[in-house]
């Protein structure tokens, strides 16, 4: 065991971790900013700018402030489950880190069925808002938490279903081979990816990903208007600061799942000398994530919220149905050619 | 290293399992037993099934416990009563009685003999179990949705208000 | 390399813990989760046997035990429900009314 301790393998595996691990957290950390930025925009008003040139040193003023934060436990709360919410969500949030593969080279470990172990990881991130909820004792965490992870349980139904066209058209489930099953062009510059072979679990996607991470339109269960702040009223300081990190991470997966599996992951054009054309993958990657999280963010900013009713409707009875249609016209097509 | 995480997981899925008899209210009970179901899962993987170990947690831990926590919650139980119940001395003769039973049982299965079967590697991978559910166990397989819908419709004539 | 012995021994031990949870448990819910606790130390026997035969037919009964357990559990958890609206209580002693 002290061999493979001290090994190159090893070591290179841990400068992956490093990597990818900061990366993603300073992201994360900046998707705060984005999203401020860009609603404030929408909105016609500047945002943040007095922290540091165009606001950019905002998240940092954000995460000192939530360090320095009174740390509040209520009263009639269950001490144990109360700490623990938060951190059953971040680890959930960031363990999908693990799988996704950020260039060729550069993917934590290529489990044989990757895009399942992100499916599982979600399913058990459902419980950090569950036990964050009933732990505050309160009647507000309580509803938001019923509320949400109803609603998430249930749009995990058609998330997993529609991808299940793009696995039956790449035969597998790792996610490295999913990208690499779309690395060819057709006509010579159209690349082949899976959005032009399968548009309609392309919008079921997106849209169970969207409720799936409780965004706008779909987040009455932590809606200011209704809930207060839905299940985690009762948090303050680094714990908040957790399910928000959580919150955020969940939103980079389910955009990182789209791009792998419908954009083509890190495949773009590359140009350039050799130590361009190491990096320019992950740069095509990272491109094409913030192009999901930009629509994000003006999805936020622009639509009306779902009534809790029909959230629920839209998911069993469009969505559902939807994705199963698809998977049926796309094994008549995949046996008979 | 196999040896520590077998160990590792196997005394995590054997402490949690204990530790669902041994909490007083469920919900300890129902979150012990979703780690016992991890460490399951772990297990599994250990034994080169990474198919059924992903499924494990999904199917189980993640909707059938999920199921289990929502019905804890909502019915907003206290904790166990300590009532005055017949059965209190009931534990003294079981827990001797199962540790034997466990020991006649560990007796037997210790001499198990290494199966027979092909030498080829062999791993519970997803073509290889859906290659044997379409074919083999087409019937089984069917079977089961039709198995579901019953529950489906079950459950929710059950738990109506209007009966 | 592990024999398969250890892992049987685990799996006996985790079955003796859900019968005795099983008898000596009161909640229903609490017997419904020692149900399940059984069902898992069976899902290793399968799981076990299927790596040592080499056959995939051990793990393709894991995944009917894993579809019938989900069933039991629903309907379980229906009734646990329904009988809660009628006594008040999850506590297996009340509900023993056809001794009368």
């Amino acid at each position: 065991m002290i061999e493979y301790l001290t090994s190159f393998d090893f070591l290179v595996l841990m400068i992956k971790v490093i990597v990818i691990f900061g990366g993603v957290m300073s992201a994360l950390a900046y998707l705060t900013w984005i999203e401020r930025k860009v609603m404030a925009r929408v909105q016609m008003r500047p945002g943040p700018t007095r922290v540091g040139p165009f606001g950019l040193l905002q998240p940092l003023a954000d995460g000192l402030k939530f360090l320095f934060k009174e740390d509040v436990i209520p009263t009639n709360a269950n001490r144990f489950l109360f700490v623990a919410a938060p951190i059953v969500s971040l680890v959930a949030a960031l363990l999908s880190f693990s799988v996704i593969p950020f260039g060729p080279w550069l993917q934590v470990t290529d489990l044989s069925v990757g895009l399942l172990f992100i499916f599982a990881i979600t399913s058990l991130g459902v419980y950090g808002i569950v036990l964050g909820g009933w732990a505050s004792n309160s009647k507000y965490p309580l509803m938001g938490a019923m509320r949400s992870s109803a609603q998430m349980i249930s749009y995990e139904l058609s998330l997993t279903l529609s991808v299940v066209g793009v696995l039956m058209i790449a035969n597998t489930l790792s996610l490295s081979q999913l990208v690499a099953s779309q690395q060819s062009t057709w006509l010579g510059f159209i690349p082949r990816w899976n959005i032009f072979l399968q548009p309609v679990a392309f919008l079921v996607y997106v849209v169970s990903a969207v409720a799936e991470t409780n965004r706008l339109p779909f987040d009455l269960a932590e809606s200011e208007q209704e809930l207060v702040a839905g299940w985690h009223t009762e948090y303050s300081s680094m714990k908040f600061a957790m399910f928000m990190l959580a919150e955020y991470a969940n939103m980079v997966t389910v955009s990182a799942l789209a791009t792998i599996m419908f954009l083509g992951g890190w495949s773009g054009p590359l140009f350039g000398p050799n130590w361009l054309q190491a990096a320019l993958p992950t740069v095509w990657f990272v491109l094409k994530i913030f192009v999901f999280i930009f629509f994000y963010v003006l999805l936020r900013s622009t639509i009306p919220r779902f009534r809790y009713d029909q959230l629920m409707k839209f998911g069993w009875k469009v969505l559902l149905p939807l994705s199963l249609a698809n998977i049926l016209v796309t094994s008549f097509i995949v046996a008979i050619s | 290293m196999i040896q520590i995480l077998f160990f590792f997981f196997a005394a995590v899925a054997a402490g949690a399992a204990i530790n669902v008899l041994v909490q007083k209210h469920v919900l300890y009970s129902a979150l012990s037993l979703i780690l016992m179901l991890t460490a399951m899962s772990v297990l599994f993987i250990l034994l080169r099934a990474d198919f059924l170990a992903v499924i494990q947690v999904i199917v189980y831990a993640g909707a059938i416990m999920v199921l289990f926590v929502f019905v804890i919650m909502l019915l907003n139980l206290p904790e166990d009563e300590d009532g005055a119940d017949r059965l209190r001395w009931l534990k003294f003769i079981g827990i001797p009685l199962g540790l034997f039973f466990f020991f006649l049982v560990g007796a037997t299965v210790w001499n198990v003999e290494p199966g027979s079967g092909t030498q080829a590697p062999f791993v519970g991978s997803p073509q290889a179990i859906g290659r044997a559910l379409f074919t083999d166990y087409l019937l089984p397989f069917e079977v089961t949705s039709l198995l579901i819908l019953i529950a489906l419709v079950g459950a929710v004539v059950f738990a109506k208000k209007d009966l | 390399m592990i024999p398969a012995s250890w892992y049987l021994i685990l799996s006996a031990a985790l079955f003796l813990i859900g019968v005795l949870g099983f008898f000596l448990k009161r909640n229903i819910i609490a017997l419904l989760l020692s149900v399940e606790i059984m069902l898992n130390a069976v899902n290793l026997t399968f799981v076990v046997f299927s790596d040592q035969h080499r056959q995939i037919s051990g793990q393709i009964f894991v995944f009917f035990v894993l579809v019938v357990a989900a069933a039991e559990a629903a309907v379980g958890l229906a009734l646990v429900i329904a009988m809660f609206r009628n006594r008040e209580s999850l506590n297996v002693d009340r509900s023993n009314l056809l001794k009368w």
